[in-house]
């Protein structure tokens, strides 16, 4: 690490004009990154990226609900009718007296799940669907629109994305502030810890982010999401005519839909861990700094 | 745009007492603040969700949604080359029933009278932009050089079945018929009505790429079986590298044109008049 350009998340206060710390000579100066001080955190174009990835990510799980409750149940293989029922899904059943339930079954297991997975209520009325109206978008059964958006978004995540990871290795922000360092390593046990109680980095730690952040966002940027791209475009009867059929690595069409549709609920579990842990470590604070990029650095505590 | 055509009509179980769905008034001690910020939340969730819905019920939102359906098929052709070979299984893959979906047997008397004979006075009808245009019967067609292939067949709800067709090659059948230079799309009119009145006709069309595609046939036999009539006896598109809607159940009549403007409501096919992509590729 490079201390003299106190490089924290790949903004050099000299490389940010707006920044409210002026770099003082030495690097060793301790008001640099003293406490209560707005410190920059985080580059433009990292800002830019994040709210873009903000709505495309959520737009296309919305999209991507409606598009599942077009056929809301999920197979493992190639096809959806060998004989094997489906691992998942999620159905209604009216019985005599017309009453509706709605059902979840998970590997044989089933639940009545009316109300929310099933048969869900809008505006008044009950309908038999998959996830509820207000989980998707559109909200009433719309299938080609859906799609519409879905794939008009997908664009725009893709090349946000390819901009991201070529940015953040050209500008040295994944090397710098991603990749794990030898220390962090050491560290994992310790982070595991101050993660369980709550208890957060402060003062110049609290620049950098920590090892289960780094891991966490190095899973989310290079393993889940070209995998869930990956798997969407393995639907794509177009795209799997390459090697032959290369769906087949992963168990087959509808193993790849499957899998599309697990990586879109473990992308929903990180942004519900990431959005909690912004909310404990400081709401405006955070917001601040993916807004306007600068981030107070939290008082020194006297357990370091 | 008619929406009342383009958004399918979800199913109605029962309309609910409104009161008896109504929130019960909040007595529990929330602080005011958390209770703020939920409700805020929840708003902003609402009106962005109600603004989802308008942007898909206007008119020029979807054109530029739509504006991705050309790099879908430009990504698609770039990536795999015009030749590609869909991905072809083995007989221990079969399904053991072919699902039928959309129609099952057309609401159609002339056809119902080809049926009732077994289709011995079917006839293939293929016009347009051909320099021979003529008819064909079952047996001329099956006469021609024949392909038969197990594939998956991806409907675009999401399912996937997987069959053994056996068919004419449409490239064959164009060699007959010798398409002239200005043709751009084969248009495939069958004989199922999709509304209840008996209008709107089945339709669908496919570029020459595809036309001319060793996989893309007329299937007449299914599982080694003349082809049923719930999965579009006697004769059924196989477009294998697209999604379901574009193998065209119940073919009529080819019709070989430079644009498909003019035919149906001018997307070039019936569910793509509904508001799905021509691009059936993704």
């Amino acid at each position: 690490m490079n201390d003299r350009s106190n490089p924290a998340l790949g903004v050099t206060e000299a490389a940010l004009p707006g920044a409210m710390v002026k770099p003082s000579g030495s690097p060793a100066d301790a008001t640099y990154g003293r406490t209560g001080q707005l410190y920059a955190r985080h580059a433009l174009p990292v800002r830019i990226m994040h709210w873009i990835n903000v709505v495309a990510l959520t737009l296309m799980f919305m999209t991507g609900l409606q598009i599942f409750n077009s056929h809301p149940a999920l197979y493992w293989g190639a096809s959806s009718y060998t004989g094997r029922p489906p691992w998942l899904e999620i159905g209604a059943r009216q019985d005599a007296q017309g009453k509706a339930t709605g059902y979840t079954r998970v590997l044989g297991h089933e639940w009545t799940t009316t109300g929310v997975l099933g048969v869900s209520t809008d505006d008044g009325r009950l309908y038999a669907q998959g996830f509820p109206g207000w989980l998707t978008v559109p909200s009433h059964q719309w299938l080609s629109m859906a799609r519409s958006w879905h794939f008009f978004f997908a664009w725009v995540f893709f090349v946000n994305g390819i901009c991201y990871v070529l940015y953040t290795i050209a500008s040295r922000h994944l090397a710098r502030d991603l990749w794990p360092t030898r220390a962090d390593l050491r560290g994992i046990g310790r982070s595991i810890v101050d993660h369980l109680r709550f208890r957060h980095p402060t003062g110049e730690a609290a620049k950098r982010y920590n090892v289960l952040q780094k891991f966490a966002y190095l899973m989310v940027i290079f393993v889940l999401l070209p995998l869930i791209i990956l798997m969407g475009f393995g639907m794509s009867p177009r795209l799997d005519t390459l090697f032959g059929g290369w769906v087949g690595w992963f168990g087959g069409r509808q193993s790849v839909r499957s899998l599309h549709f697990i990586i879109g609920w473990l992308l929903v579990a990180f942004v519900l861990i990431h959005v909690f842990e912004v909310i404990v470590t400081g709401l405006w604070n955070n917001l601040r700094s993916m807004i306007t990029g600068r981030y107070r650095v939290p008082a020194e505590t006297s357990h370091e | 745009m008619n929406d009342r055509k383009r958004a399918i009509t979800p199913r109605v179980f029962a309309v609910l007492d409104s009161a008896k769905t109504a929130e019960p008034a909040h007595a529990l001690p929330y602080g005011s603040r958390r209770r703020f910020l939920a409700r805020m939340v929840a708003s902003v969730g609402a009106l962005t969700m109600a603004g989802c819905d308008r942007l898909s019920q206007s008119e020029w939102f979807p054109k530029i949604l739509d504006s991705a359906e050309k790099l879908n098929q430009s990504l698609g052709k770039l990536v795999t080359g015009r030749k590609a070979m869909a991905q072809e299984f083995t007989a221990a893959d079969l399904s053991p029933t072919f699902r039928s979906n959309g129609t099952a047997e057309p609401n159609n008397p002339e056809y119902a009278a080809l049926a009732m004979n077994g289709f011995r006075d079917y006839a293939l009808d293929v016009s347009g932009l051909v320099a021979r245009p003529r008819r064909f019967t079952l047996e001329e067609l099956r006469a021609l050089p024949s392909r038969t292939q197990i594939t998956r067949h991806d409907c675009v709800e999401g399912w996937s079945a997987i069959g053994k067709w056996q068919g004419t090659r449409l490239s064959a059948l164009l060699d007959a018929v010798q398409p002239s230079a200005a043709a751009r799309y084969v248009v495939f009119h069958c004989a199922d009505p999709m509304e209840d009145d008996g209008q709107s006709p089945y339709y669908e069309s496919i570029d020459m790429d595809d036309a001319h595609h060793e996989q893309t046939i007329l299937a007449y036999a299914l599982n080694d079986k003349p082809l049923p009539i719930a999965n579009g006896a006697p004769i059924r598109l196989r477009v294998e590298r697209q999604l379901g809607y574009k193998h065209a159940k119940y073919v009529m009549r080819l019709e070989l044109v430079e644009s498909f403007a003019h035919i149906g409501g001018g997307k070039g096919g019936y569910w793509e008049d509904q508001g799905y992509q021509w691009y059936a590729g993704i």
